[in-house]
């Protein structure tokens, strides 16, 4: 007959020093390391077709990955378009987020944007209308546009990068903010340098006209 | 049975000529051959793209696909129940290497598909589903048997697809086909509303390929690789920790000959038995929860590891904090998302696990000097043997029956196990040797997968290769009216269930971890399976005593068709060694009272 399992006992064994954090990196035992996270614009050259949207909003939520915002609209490119994602994660984190985002099929290139990119986001607010010429003078401040004025309301859009737009929100706080509505931000790389890695300029990729998309089948969710 | 069924090139060469345009006349008449429709399309990607083998069950809205099956060679298998049609057509992937393809309508039968997706996914199995849709003008309607199936199977296929013309269901299905097998693999869905599959087409489907926004990359970086080699060659106690990948990527061969080369000890995840001979002297066998003690002591005392084609579940990990945490880790793997996910990797070699197994060997200069290490894993060998106790006032212990199966069959024999207790046995007790003969469910724990995936795995078996499914009780009682299936197909399969009335692992955890409160994990009654067996129309077996076990297990195997054999064990045995979890793999403990 045989014995069963033999040998020593858990704390009779030895056992490492060393520990990995919770990111599984090895770490000094004597040095607890939380990494911090930061805030990264990622861009992603899609195929334009019906369910991408849902895709890749659903792979943040599955995976719990911490999400500003989302934006999407066609290039000039038939067939595709420009995914921009504001994350907040740590620098694993964003590596993560950019090769999960590569994996779905209707991606094309994924990329993150240096902190020199050029980014907009467009808010629309909605505020009393009580006091029309200092609503005006405020949109005027921020190079706003007014796009509707009545006796009780009046709405104006104004445009450009997060700083502005907080520091605008704040500014139309004093007349009261009934409704608003923010895009998120979207954004290209500056200068020559492609948003995503290897992208062609669309005006020649467009001229080629050459695209499968009549081929291609998708979801209709979207 | 099991011989592939070829694609018949000259049928679809008659059918060309027949399209052909007779001088004169107006070729807008010739369109389609009458009759000719989205589901032939269907039929005829798969057969161009290679596929071999179908597991389904009927309904409304894929009848257009199996009314064109009717006419084809593709050999096709009526299961009992869906979720089944899921794990055979897993198995068969597992086995063959080719997607095995399963079949379903709307609705009902796509959610029960679910389940065997999610497995095949967790898993990265290559697999095809197509299912069944209501008309695309009832899409959105809540119409009679209408589920969104791409919405609900978009997190666990690695794509998926709502094909939206006959002309181009074809090419569709064959894309489909080819990206479940290229890279890392993976299921994927296809589903065919039945106006898609029903319209007549003249289009034929060309060629299965990859979508064109996949390409990846197989040969890794040379100075990533020289890296590598540089690390392992002066490593003094490295480990070689092999994942599912390499069996997936057929680079079994060169992970053999680059661990026995070096002469660096093998430890295996789960998915990965049978990658490395366990009977080998460098053999650590698996790693993890219920890994051996010298596997979970060497990992975690290595100072490199060498790690081929695995995810680092948190199975096989315990908790990373402690989970070689002295190691510098050098992952190979083709999906660069798995580099630095659960465990960072100190050195990248993305690419295909033969290809950069080849690139390391070319650029190692020397093996690592680690006689002593070498010999301290043989230490924890002999410290740390798998054994069991079998003492004559107990009932019999399952290891012994694990045991004794293999011992009355072939080395290429294919085991599939459902999951729990049972899974653990049958993994510890018996010795792998060969890729693709073991078959179970690692990373979504799906119990129920074993009677379905032998099912599947035969269909894949060479002809003289056995087939033994390990199921619990509890796990069987999910799927085993998949028995029927069996029995219909004269499949020779024996099924031997390690019979102890209880929900085991849970049982288990309750005693370690609940006070032993027995809640919902204890059957007061359960059905006997030899005569449940014979109902079904299989052979059925009983068996309680040691003098018995190889008699019984000697009988079950000889009989020509399905076997179940009812084994009675003890129902008091656990599984060890057990790391508890989220615990050190390197503190595993023995028995309950070193949790």
């Amino acid at each position: 007959m045989t014995e069963g399992l033999q040998g020593p006992a858990p704390d009779e064994r030895p056992h490492p020093d060393g520990r990995r954090t919770k990111q599984g990196t090895r770490i000094d035992p004597e040095v607890e390391a939380e990494q911090d996270t930061r805030t990264a614009v990622v861009s992603a050259l899609v195929e334009h077709e019906p369910g991408v949207l849902a895709k890749v909003s659903g792979l943040f939520s599955r995976r719990q990955f911490n999400i500003e915002s989302l934006t999407v609209g066609p290039t000039t490119v038939e067939g595709n378009a420009r995914i921009t994602l504001v994350v907040e994660e740590t620098d694993d984190g964003i590596d993560q987020v950019k090769k999960q985002v590569e994996k779905l099929r209707p991606v094309i290139q994924v990329g993150e944007l240096d902190d020199d990119a050029v980014c907009a986001e467009l808010v629309v607010l909605k505020v009393r209308g009580d006091e029309p010429d200092k609503v005006h003078a405020i949109t005027q401040m921020y190079e706003g546009q007014t796009l509707d004025a009545g006796p009780r309301t009046i709405t104006v859009q104004i445009t450009g990068d997060q700083q502005k737009i907080d520091d605008a929100v704040d500014a139309f706080r004093q007349f009261g903010i009934i409704e608003i509505a923010r895009t998120g931000q979207t954004a290209l790389a500056r200068g020559d340098t492609p948003t995503t890695p290897g992208e062609e300029p669309g005006h020649e990729k467009a001229a080629e006209k050459t695209r499968k998309d009549d081929t291609r089948t998708g979801t209709y969710d979207d | 049975m099991s011989d592939p069924v070829s694609p018949s090139f000259d049928a679809e060469t008659e059918a060309e000529a027949e399209l052909e345009p007779e001088p004169g006349e107006d070729p807008s008449a010739t369109d389609a051959e009458p009759g000719r429709t989205g589901a032939h399309s269907v039929v005829a990607a798969l057969e161009n793209a290679g596929a071999e083998a179908m597991f389904g069950v009927q309904g409304g809205a894929i009848m257009p696909v199996y009314d064109a099956l009717y006419d084809s060679d593709l050999r096709h298998v009526m299961m009992a129940h869906e979720q089944a049609a899921a794990h055979a057509a897993d198995a068969y992937g597992i086995v063959s290497g080719t997607p095995g393809v399963c079949l379903a309508t709307s609705g009902p039968g796509a959610t029960n598909l679910v389940t065997g997706i999610a497995d095949a996914d967790m898993d990265s199995d290559p697999m095809v589903a197509l299912t069944g849709q209501v008309p695309t003008d009832f899409v959105g309607n809540d119409a009679f048997q209408e589920t969104d199936t791409t919405g609900v199977t978009a997190p666990i296929t690695k794509t998926n697809y709502f094909a939206d013309h006959a002309d181009t269901v074809g090419d569709t299905v064959g894309e489909a086909f080819a990206y479940a097998a290229a890279g890392r693999p993976g299921p994927t869905l296809v589903d065919l509303p039945k106006d898609v599959t029903q319209d007549e087409t003249a289009v034929e489907p060309g060629d299965a390929t990859v979508p064109d926004t996949y390409d990846p990359q197989t040969e890794a970086d040379d100075e990533a690789v020289a890296e590598a080699a540089r690390r392992l060659e002066r490593a003094e106690k490295p480990v070689v920790l092999v994942g599912g990948g390499v069996i997936k990527g057929d680079a079994t061969e060169e992970l053999r000959a680059f661990a026995r080369e070096y002469e660096i000890p093998v430890a295996t995840s789960m998915p990965a038995v049978g990658a490395f001979p366990e009977d080998d002297d460098l053999s650590l066998e698996m790693v993890g929860m219920h890994g051996t003690g010298y596997a979970n002591m060497a990992t975690t005392h290595c100072d490199v590891m060498l790690a081929v084609g695995t995810r680092f579940d948190d199975r096989l990990t315990g908790g990373v904090d402690t989970f070689a945490p002295e190691a510098e880790v050098l992952h190979v793997d083709i999906d660069p998302a798995e580099i630095s996910k659960n465990v960072t990797a100190d050195v990248a070699l993305i690419g295909d696990a033969a290809t950069v197994l080849d690139q390391l060997d070319a650029e190692m200069e020397r093996a690592p000097d680690c006689r002593e290490w070498r010999s301290q894993c043989w230490t924890w060998k002999s410290e740390y043997p798998m054994d069991y106790a079998t003492p004559d006032d107990e009932p019999l212990k399952p290891q012994f029956v694990v045991e004794a199966f293999d011992e009355a069959t072939g080395d290429d024999t294919i085991v599939t196990t459902g999951v729990g207790q049972h899974q653990m046995w049958a993994v510890q007790y018996w010795t792998y040797t060969e890729p693709r003969t073991w078959v179970s469910s690692h990373g979504l724990g799906t119990m129920g997968y074993g009677l379905p995936a032998a099912i599947g795995a035969k269909f894949a078996a060479d002809d003289d290769q056995q087939v033994v499914c390990f199921e619990g009780d509890g796990s069987f009682l999910m799927t085993m009216q998949e028995l029927s299936v069996a029995v219909r197909e004269n499949l020779d399969i024996t099924v031997a269930v390690l019979n102890n009335e209880y929900i085991g692992m849970v049982r288990q955890w309750q005693d370690a971890f609940y006070d032993g409160r027995h809640s919902a994990s204890e059957y007061n009654w359960c059905p006997e399976f030899e005569p449940l067996a014979e109902a079904f129309g299989a052979q059925g077996f009983t068996v309680s005593d040691y003098d018995e076990v190889a008699d019984t297990v000697e009988a079950a195997l000889a009989y020509d068709g399905p076997s179940v054999v009812d084994v009675r064990i003890d129902p008091a045995e656990n599984v060890y060694p057990m790391v508890p979890s989220g615990g050190a793999n390197g503190k595993f403990a023995l028995s309950e009272d070193q949790l």
